[in-house]
């Protein structure tokens, strides 16, 4: 199959596919639950399979960012990326429907075989350039901290059937579990889950696996499968658990926020674009978790309208992370295509050469900042709106612990703004860091096609909040019983608690500045002129203004790595006044993986060892092996 | 207050307030100049000086460096747009804004990162060293002022169950005058992020010529003519409005807050004029006494900030005041 | 906010004081303006008792604060000025933590003591009771002031500002202990200021220096 045929027909097919299915996941919010039963799978253990508000909404959030990624995607593989298109075209397609699958299904049986098979196609995606040694022990560890999770997640199935030996949902949803093990039930599902979300600390495969896999995979990867974790995570604890207990919340809470700076911190610091973008994705995924710890909080306290307000605002982010990160891993795609290059220091001042993807960049780099009247700000300020009704939680600890944290979030936030100017600032902003830059070339039409559809998507999220709040109330309306009403507010006024008299008008606020930018120009214009004199920069009048004098990325990290020396264990190498060639360079090194997986990888090794003595090679002592456990099968039936 | 059809007082006060704004802010800046002059025994500058500064700059032709991106030549335009909407939300004369139903202070806070990020962006964009230094120091005090600013406006908010700056003044305003260690932490808080966020001492001087030193200054050494105009402009603006907010916050009385009431909007005239005043020279006061930190004790700066801000919570929910 | 007369606001922002002196003490690093903190800590704390005592009429109390301004205002002070003279230990820099975390820390403290004082204040019967949360943490802050220190005096200073936070708590919640309680704790308090004194020459002899870290060697298995 050849990469016109892939590229021309079946992506674009595709897209228009997942535009169809979140045009009927968004239509079909309203009804009700429906049933099947599919013929397929085990003799007696069909597939059930049901589709409910919070399926519709993530399969929403599945067509809607795919679409986007199909376009570009038909526009960017090329030959030569190791995997034949047309293979690589069914691992896609099959990674893609997996994802759906697993949000219809509706017994464990089918769930696992979807994870299994979402998992199992997205290693194939990700080591598509599998002849690299990094590539490959990328996804080795990708695949071996998924299954660590789907184990826990399988054990959490385990422990939900509740004795009744039934692994379908609704017997789940039946079953009454003692505390106890409703509380082991939760924290399996938060290990699983969150070992696929990527939350500290079984975050180490994300900044492996995303940068290895090619573009729109990391795309899809960051947007739509992390999405799946939350997903998991809200149907089982709002609906197979039924109603959660309230300390409950404080796990996925507490995580949340230590991975959203943790993420925040590391992207601040690196040197690769696409190292930067997955731990992004960390930071971001860990205020989805917060979101959904804090409506358990709520939820468990007897406090509705707070916690649909954070479940709410955990759906939104879940929503808008989909659209703002693919837009940026995409826009990475068309960088990398463009000129060959990941590293940060070897890019720069891609505004003028690429201008499409600069600017659409732009939006997705804006809205990650979480600046009105974009996307972002709107999960933000739903979330940081619910964060205040937590001083009137009834527990004494917590009801000041969690409006103490609010300052985590608001610094994970702020943090993210920093990335983001990193990001764009290095990347587009600048003078060349290398002669070689000079040759890109902006990107071919579908690619553009897929960054606006993007970046309209993040720009209408953030203009018409109101309409995606009333989408989001099904599913609110489902999982807590309470939805957020507008009170018969006007439709471009978003006030979600009409009793704190708060609101949010982002098409208000946008006219407002649109107006006020468009005077200013007038008015300039009118009462004084337009010239303008093009000229070498200014720099102070020091001349001789060279590439390498602008900030590296190293350079621009260096507050965060001096702010919070802490979280990593740096390795520098200082030149000395003695060098011939005097070399200055600064690892960053995660201190988990030093201090969690290499021990543990290390104990692993040790026990391997150790039982790889039974391995003697001689084909005597494997016949005594056979022949010893005989003896004392042999024996075992002897005793009466 | 009916959102869609807002009555004249209302949108009589919110013009007052933004042309106010404009008016006024190059003004407060010639008045702290001047106070600092009186403390350091030196003659300032006249106070219209800022208001002659910004005209000459706008006759002026703009010169553009050669790789200057349409990015660099609207944020100027962006800044400027964010702090003027900024001045309208902000209750500085009177708390019946039709415009706040849009925006409450989490917005606010928005705003100002829309700016401060727009600001570091125009400074990468030419790509010579000092541009990129003053982006990354800007975006490493935001990053922590930020935080704290949200911080005070949730205590604040904490105190009148609601996060819009005119309800949280209106209901400040109507309590009885007493002591209240909550908000007088608080407001130590955000004199501390005053000081950050414009680029005072002790954190950044607004009067330095040593680039290596500087940290708002540095964003702007590319700007030119009316560019640089608006920048200047949107700086003094900016001080001007976080100088409102204080005043809402922590000294809110003289704010009309009926509705229909041109007598109070006209008496909050003078009382605002006169809060500038105290706040200018208390400012110059402050300056004057300070010096300036190394750029990276910055952070510890704030943080002290941070826990002035974290604090006044906490003693609110304990002793209830 | 409800309106509270004016002797209990007064009396709320001394608390507050506290608090903040606390976490002062907690970040600084020079020595000297530790025991100048300290000496404003007490003053703070007979304003307090004045109080009080004005507000109850109960007379020991004026006798408590005239106690507490000569020993922890005027005469503690004093002589640990004069031992920071002798000694020549003006910087403490290197604590356990860096500073921020210590802030950290101790806010996570603050939040701590004020949950557990929520149900002591249902039971108390005085009209400060609301204030027994801020002695609880200005007790547990200063613990952590002795825990994150380096060098013998700031323990010390630590160990003075806890004596402080439990006299706080202690009128707070019940207007003051019986006066040989107080009486007695005074002179235990001088008692160990001086054994301290004496013990400082020594450790600065053996070790030549009052780093506490060279305690560290008196071990009997290396």
């Amino acid at each position: 199959m050849s990469v016109g045929l892939v590229g021309r027909t079946l992506f674009p097919l595709s897209a228009l596919a997942s535009i169809a299915l979140a045009v009927v996941a968004a239509m079909s919010l309203a009804l009700p639950p429906e049933h099947a039963v599919l013929p397929i799978g085990l003799p007696d253990l069909p597939m059930h399979v049901r589709l409910d508000a919070l399926s519709r909404i993530f399969l929403l959030l599945l067509g809607g960012a795919s679409a986007g990624i199909s376009v570009f995607a038909a526009g960017y593989f090329r030959r030569g990326e190791g995997t034949p298109p047309g293979l690589m075209c069914l691992q896609y397609h099959l990674f893609l429907a997996s994802m759906g699958f697993i949000l219809l299904a509706d017994d464990a049986y089918a769930f696992m075989v979807a994870w299994e098979t979402m998992a199992i196609s997205s290693y194939f995606l990700v080591t598509t350039q599998h002849r690299i040694p990094e590539i490959r022990s990328a996804g080795f560890l990708y695949l071996l901290i998924a299954h660590v999770g789907a184990i826990s997640i399988l054990l959490t199935f385990g422990v939900l059937q509740g004795g009744s030996w039934h692994f379908t949902f609704d017997a789940m949803r039946a079953a009454h579990l003692s505390p106890a093990w409703a509380a082991g039930a939760f924290v399996l599902a938060f290990v699983g889950f969150g070992a696929k979300a990527g939350l500290i600390p079984l975050h180490v495969w994300l900044p492996e696996a995303h940068p290895a896999a090619p573009s729109p995979v990391s795309a899809l990867m960051s947007g739509v499968m992390l999405k799946m974790a939350v997903y998991g995570m809200i149907r089982v604890t709002f609906d197979l658990l039924g109603t959660p207990v309230w300390w409950w919340g404080l796990v996925p809470l507490a995580a949340g926020l230590i991975s959203a700076i943790y993420g925040a911190v590391f992207a601040a610091v690196q040197t690769d674009m696409k190292r930067l973008l997955a731990y992004s994705s960390i930071e971001n995924l860990g205020l989805a978790f917060t979101g959904v710890g804090l409506s358990v909080v709520f939820l468990g306290a007897g406090m509705r309208v707070p916690a649909a307000l954070a479940l709410t605002a955990t759906l939104y982010h879940c929503l808008n992370h989909s659209l703002m990160k693919s837009l940026l891993f995409l826009g990475t795609g068309s960088v990398l295509h463009a000129t060959g290059e990941r590293n940060l220091g070897r890019l720069g001042g891609l505004i003028h050469r690429m201008p499409w993807v600069a600017w659409a960049s732009l939006v997705g780099a804006l809205a990650i900042a979480g600046l009105p009247p974009l996307n972002g700000f709107v999960s933000e300020w739903l979330l940081l709106q619910s964060f205040l009704f937590a001083d009137r939680i009834p527990h004494a600890f917590v009801n000041l612990l969690i409006p103490m944290s609010t300052a985590l979030v608001a610094l994970a936030v702020a943090l993210a703004g920093y990335v983001m100017v990193k990001f764009f600032g290095v990347i587009f902003l600048g003078q060349p860091r290398e002669s070689t830059l000079a040759q890109a070339h902006d990107c071919g039409f579908l690619e553009r096609l897929g960054l606006v559809w993007l970046a309209v998507g993040c720009v209408a999220l953030g203009l018409a909040p109101v309409q995606v709040l009333g989408a989001l109330n099904h599913v609110t309306r489902q999982l807590t019983a309470t939805s957020l009403s507008q009170q018969g507010g006007p439709w471009w006024l978003l006030a979600p608690v009409p009793t704190r008299q708060v609101s949010y008008g982002p098409l208000v606020f946008f006219l407002a500045i649109a107006l006020i930018v468009a005077l200013t120009v007038f008015a300039v214009r009118l009462f004084y002129h337009q010239r303008v004199r093009r000229g070498p920069a200014w720099d102070c009048a020091f001349g001789g203004l060279t590439a390498r004098m602008q900030d590296t990325a190293e350079g621009f990290g260096q507050p965060i790595r001096n702010i919070f020396q802490s979280f990593f264990s740096i390795e520098r190498e200082l030149p000395t006044p003695y060098d011939r060639a005097p070399r200055y360079r600064i690892a960053i090194t995660d201190r988990i993986w030093r201090g969690l997986y290499e021990p543990l990888g290390g104990l692993v090794q040790r026990v391997a060892d150790a039982i790889a003595v039974l391995q003697q090679g001689r084909i005597a002592v494997y016949l005594l092996y056979s022949f010893g456990t005989l003896i004392v099968l042999l024996a075992l039936a002897l005793v009466p | 207050m009916n959102v869609l059809e807002p009555s004249i007082s209302e949108l009589v006060t919110q013009l007052l307030e933004v042309v106010a704004a404009l008016a006024a802010a190059p003004l407060f800046l010639g008045w702290v100049n001047q106070c600092r002059a009186w403390l350091s025994n030196r003659r300032a500058p006249s106070i219209w000086m800022p208001y002659r500064n910004i005209r000459k700059l706008f006759d002026k032709d703009a010169v553009l460096a050669e790789n200057a991106s349409p990015l660099f030549r609207i944020a100027p335009y962006i800044v400027f747009g964010t702090m003027v909407v900024a001045a309208a939300i902000i209750p500085s004369m009177g708390t019946r804004l039709p415009l706040v139903t849009a925006a409450d202070a989490i917005a606010l806070v928005g705003l100002f990162a829309t700016a401060r990020v727009f600001l570091s962006l125009a400074a990468m964009d030419v790509g010579t060293a000092f541009g990129t230094l003053g982006a990354r120091r800007e975006m490493m005090v935001g990053f922590l002022a930020e935080p704290a600013l949200l911080m005070v406006i949730f205590g604040a908010s904490m105190i009148s169950a609601t996060t819009a700056l005119p309800a949280i003044s209106e209901h400040l305003a109507t309590q009885s005058l007493g002591i209240y260690p909550s908000l007088a932490f608080t407001a130590i808080a955000f004199t501390l992020v005053l000081l950050a966020e414009n680029a005072r001492i002790p954190v950044d001087n607004p009067a330095t010529h040593l680039e290596l030193t500087m940290i708002h200054e540095a964003m702007l050494l590319e700007y030119s003519a009316r560019h640089l105009a608006l920048m200047e402009w949107a700086s003094a603006l900016r001080l001007f409005n976080y100088a409102c907010i204080g005043f809402a916050l922590f000294v809110p009385w003289g704010i009309a807050t009926r509705t229909i009431d041109p007598v109070g909007l006209a008496f909050s005239i003078p009382v605002l004029a006169a809060k500038l005043a105290v706040a200018g020279g208390s400012l110059a006061l402050i300056e004057t006494m300070s010096a300036k930190l190394r750029v990276m004790r910055a952070p510890e700066f704030l943080a002290t900030a941070f826990l002035f801000a974290v604090l006044g919570l906490l003693v609110h929910v304990l002793l209830g005041s | 906010m409800t309106h509270l007369p004016f002797d209990l606001q007064l009396l709320n922002a001394c608390a507050a004081l506290l608090l903040l002196l606390s976490f002062a003490m907690l970040s600084q690093r020079r020595i000297v303006s530790l025991v100048d903190l300290l000496a404003v800590q007490g003053a703070v704390l007979a304003a307090a008792t004045l109080l009080v005592a004005w507000r109850t009429g109960q007379g020991h109390l004026y006798f408590s604060a005239l106690l507490t301004i000569a020993l922890k205002v005027v005469f503690l002070p004093w002589l640990l000025h004069r031992l920071i003279r002798r000694l020549q230990v003006y910087w403490d820099t290197e604590p356990l933590l860096n500073i921020s975390g210590t802030m950290f820390v101790g806010l996570v403290i603050v939040v701590f003591a004020f949950s557990l004082a929520q149900p002591i204040t249902q039971l108390a019967s005085t009209t400060m009771r609301s204030a027994i949360g801020i002695a609880i943490a200005v007790v547990l802050l200063a613990f952590l002031m002795m825990i994150t220190r380096r060098k013998a005096m700031s323990q010390v200073v630590g160990f003075l500002s806890m004596e402080n936070g439990l006299f706080f708590g202690a009128m707070s919640a019940t207007y003051g202990m019986p006066m040989v309680v107080e009486l007695g704790v005074a002179l235990d308090v001088l008692v160990a200021m001086l054994v301290l004194g004496v013990f400082f020459f020594q450790i600065r002899e053996q070790f030549d220096s009052l780093d506490l870290h060279h305690l560290e060697s008196l071990k009997e298995i290396e």
